[in-house]
């Protein structure tokens, strides 16, 4: 068969030509159309999902001290790890939508207060165990114990009542949130028999594979689930984690075929990768961003118009440029982007203008000291380039902007949420209602902007309980530019997930949710022999 | 008693007794860096009621020097606990990455520490002339490339362009033996070179430095071949400063390969090592920096008693 007409059928097979164009193209190759139909026919065949096999990936973000109790996942590898074990009650598949797992039904009260989940019947647990609706409310308890250390905590305090009944479950919430469900896919929130008390990190769950080894920071092993109740996951036998912090090392496992799928594919290499046979990049915008964060109750940042200067000498296109390798889309000072439901496109783009950020600054009456930006490489990568390039850009506007680089180490504990102007990162939450309440609500623990704004908090409770898509949209707008015109944060770029897999692995989609198809792609992609 | 059983006996018991020292080093060392392990534990997603949570859980709050003696006590008696960050038994973890590090130090010991030393007696048999010159040449240059510099080239041709070599270290309990060997083929090929050139300069050095002494002259004149002269009369007298620097090679290739472990994805300690203390995990850290100060401690006694025995001086005393 010609090169051109495997070609055609490649893109064919990959949805990128439709049918009619197909066959167009390759009568113009000498083909008939019926031979055409057959050819087309048999690609799209061989992208039916293949059964078995070995499937790996070489993962970035896993250290020897990783846990497989889901409360305390913090890292990409413990979370891809948990995501093939466990499964939550709800997932948000790519298109931001509810995927129902444990759960198979939810309804809610019209003030979106109480929450019904039922729970789908059969589904078992590794250990053989049924999945009950009383192991769904122990999870949940473990979690909203205050004793806990669970990164799910926040999310579940707002529950006052948990009830089981048959296969039914019932919360109460102290405010009504129409968000409930998307809180539910929270990683950490993955249902453990019995909740997993006294065998938090036993690694049991109901999810598509079970736990093989478990060598933190090494790897991870895991066999197929016999009786995993989703057919349309789970298509290798065997599937892997393997850790390989180092880029370049990451790099050359893929390219040698040692694994099929690496995480955190470097932006400067990835026009080489491109160039590399059998290996193929794959991108999406995601809803992590990359930060620069002001407290807006010390001085001198506790000044609007200081802050606004700042906001404007931002270079935005030229980071997203340089730091993410075009990788990304540049952000706009609140940390909401169009991988987001509700989110309003109309808002206008902060654009980089020395004369505007120079008489912002002239106005704030900042008396010429210098700014200081703290920052470390970890703070996320490229943050001390990214830092310079705003140095730079502020400079030119006047603003006597300097940069203390500071040692990874006890960063985040040091000089995050400490001092007032420091680099960041934030990973994305599936909706705004959660991103919003975890860093800029007044009264909340990660508010890194010390940013306090009683109407920007009502606005915010609000929108939690209102039902109305349309309203709830306005009022996201309205917090969306509150923060855009008054907040400390200055986001200069969101970040897309760069992965890289061989050309032998078949079933990728983008899912804007997180890493690696949101940790499933183990679990969704197949081996084409 | 014979002076050099006192002799050897002495060296060990300073040994001991700087090993307690380190211990004290180490732990209070370790408790001094900033930030604790449960604000690195929880990092960025730390809420003040977890943190209070899980210093009061990890026993964090209790006394010093009460900790140092119960943790010296527990070392002793081989418990060393469970690690904080995820509660695994450290002896096991510790002992399987140990395991780990010491199989790759031992392949890379095996091929090194021969091969240095007979290249160092041949540079020494052809001192000055052309092989003295290439072996130099190139061990000089070894050793001069960073280890990563060296893995990355080693991993680009062998692994990435002719796909001879497995590009990934990765060994695991249930691998057989050969396995294991196909799979470090690499780390062994860059810690050799990395090696190489300070033993086999230490072995030339030293057997130049004998080749000036009267006796040499003597085997000379006897008729006895160059080679035969080295290996019989000038390589025993030479053997304490090369014993020496073969004991710093060997610990360097147990606790200083962190580098070439992350490069080649290599379960050892040096990356078990590095996680632990950035996740401030204090038992795991004091654990493993003991048994480092135990491994670089124990080999420069072994050196220390093999040049004691070696010294004819030390052996006949008059």
């Amino acid at each position: 068969m010609s090169n051109e007409l495997n070609y055609l059928l490649s893109r064919a097979a990959k949805g990128l030509m439709s049918r009619r164009e197909f066959v167009g193209r390759a009568g113009a190759l000498g083909v008939s159309a019926a031979m055409a139909s057959t050819l087309l026919a048999s690609v799209a065949r061989a992208e039916e999902p293949k059964k078995g096999g070995l499937l790996r990936a070489g993962m970035q973000g896993g250290e020897s001290t990783n846990s497989l109790d889901p409360a305390l996942a913090a890292s990409e590898v413990p979370f891809a790890v948990n995501m093939l074990w466990g499964e939550m009650l709800v997932d948000v598949n790519a298109k931001g939508e509810i995927d129902y797992r444990i759960a198979e039904e939810i309804s809610s009260s019209p003030d979106a207060k109480e929450w019904k989940f039922k729970i789908r019947k059969g589904v078992e647990f590794h250990d053989g165990k049924i999945v009950t609706a009383d192991d769904v409310i122990a999870t949940l308890k473990r979690h909203t114990d205050e004793k806990s250390q669970s990164g799910a905590l926040g999310i579940v305090q707002g529950i006052t009542e948990m009830t089981a009944e048959g296969d039914m479950v019932t919360l109460k919430l102290a405010a009504g949130n129409a968000d409930l469900p998307f809180l539910m896919a929270d990683y950490h929130l993955i249902i453990q028999p019995g909740g997993g008390v006294g065998a938090e990190a036993a690694g049991i769950g109901a999810g598509p594979y079970k736990v093989v080894t478990n060598e933190p920071g090494v790897r991870h092993t895991f066999a197929k689930h016999a009786n995993y109740f989703d057919t349309t996951m789970g298509h290798a036998d065997e599937v892997e984690i393997i850790v390989i912090n180092d880029n370049t090392a990451r790099t050359a496992a893929l390219q040698a075929g040692q694994v099929h799928m690496i995480n955190r594919v470097d932006p400067k290499i990835i026009e080489l990768l491109k160039g590399a046979p059998g290996v193929s990049i794959e991108h999406v915008a995601g809803r992590g961003h990359y930060v620069f964060i002001m407290h807006c109750d010390k001085a001198p940042f506790d000044n609007n118009d200081l802050r606004m200067a700042l906001k404007l000498s931002v270079n935005r296109q030229e980071m997203v440029d340089k730091i993410l390798g075009g990788y990304g889309t540049i952000g706009n000072d609140f940390p909401i982007n169009s991988a987001y439901p509700l989110f309003d496109d109309s808002i206008p783009q902060r654009e980089y203008d020395v004369a505007a950020a120079t008489e912002a600054y002239k106005k704030s009456g900042h008396d010429g000291s210098p700014i200081v930006l703290q920052v470390a490489a970890g703070a996320f990568p490229g943050a001390i380039e990214a830092a310079q390039l705003f140095q730079q850009s502020a400079n030119a506007a006047g603003i006597p902007l300097e940069i203390k680089r500071e040692p990874d180490d006890g960063y985040w504990s040091n000089v995050w949420n400490v001092a007032p102007f420091c680099a960041s990162y934030w990973g994305g939450r599936p909706v705004q209602d959660q991103m919003y309440s975890t860093a800029y609500l007044s009264t909340a623990d990660w508010n890194d902007t010390k940013f306090k704004d009683p109407a920007f908090d009502a606005t915010l409770i609000a929108a939690r309980a209102e039902l109305d898509p349309v309203k709830r949209k306005a009022m996201y707008s309205d917090l969306a530019n509150t923060l855009r015109d008054t907040g400390g944060l200055i986001c200069p770029m969101f970040n897309d997930f760069v992965e890289a897999k061989r050309e032998e692995v078949g079933g990728w989609a983008a899912d804007p949710n997180g890493e690696l198809m949101n940790g499933r792609a183990l679990a969704k992609c197949w081996l084409n022999a | 008693m014979h002076p050099v059983v006192t002799l050897v006996v002495q060296r060990i018991a300073l040994g001991l007794l700087l090993l307690l020292a380190v211990s004290a080093l180490i732990f209070f060392g370790v408790e001094a860096l900033p930030g604790d392990t449960a604000q690195a534990m929880l990092g960025q997603s730390a809420t003040p009621e977890a943190l209070a949570n899980l210093r009061e859980k990890m026993g964090l709050n209790d006394p010093l020097v009460g900790r140092y003696f119960h943790w010296l006590y527990g070392f002793v008696t081989g418990d060393l606990g469970v690690a904080m960050t995820n509660g695994m038994d450290i002896a096991k973890s510790v002992g399987q990455r140990f395991g780990n590090t010491i199989f790759l130090a031992f392949w890379a010991a095996l091929i090194s520490v021969p091969l240095a030393i007979l290249l160092g007696l041949l540079a020494a048999r052809y001192n000055g002339r052309w092989p003295d010159r290439l072996i130099s040449g190139v061990t000089l240059a070894t050793i001069s490339l960073p280890e990563f510099v060296a893995g990355y080239i080693v991993l680009y041709f062998l692994a990435v362009k002719w796909q001879i070599f497995p590009a990934m270290s990765m060994v695991f309990p249930g691998m057989g033996v050969f396995e294991r060997l196909s799979a470090i083929i690499l780390p062994v090929i860059v810690l050799v070179l990395v090696v190489l050139a300070h033993m086999m300069r230490m072995t030339r050095a030293a057997i130049l430095n004998v080749m000036q002494s009267a006796y040499i002259e003597t085997a000379e004149l006897k008729g006895l071949g160059p080679l035969t002269v080295i290996w019989r009369h000038a390589f025993p007298n030479a053997i304490a400063p090369v014993v020496n620097v073969v004991m710093l090679n060997l610990a360097y290739l147990v606790v200083g390969v962190v580098v070439v472990e992350v490069v080649f994805v290599y379960p050892g300690m040096g990356q078990f090592l590095v996680d632990h203390v950035t996740k401030r995990d204090l038992p795991v850290v004091q654990a493993c920096g003991m048994i480092f100060a135990a491994v670089y401690i124990g080999l420069n006694i072994l050196a220390d008693v093999v040049s004691i025995l070696a010294n004819p001086r030390l052996r006949h005393p008059k």
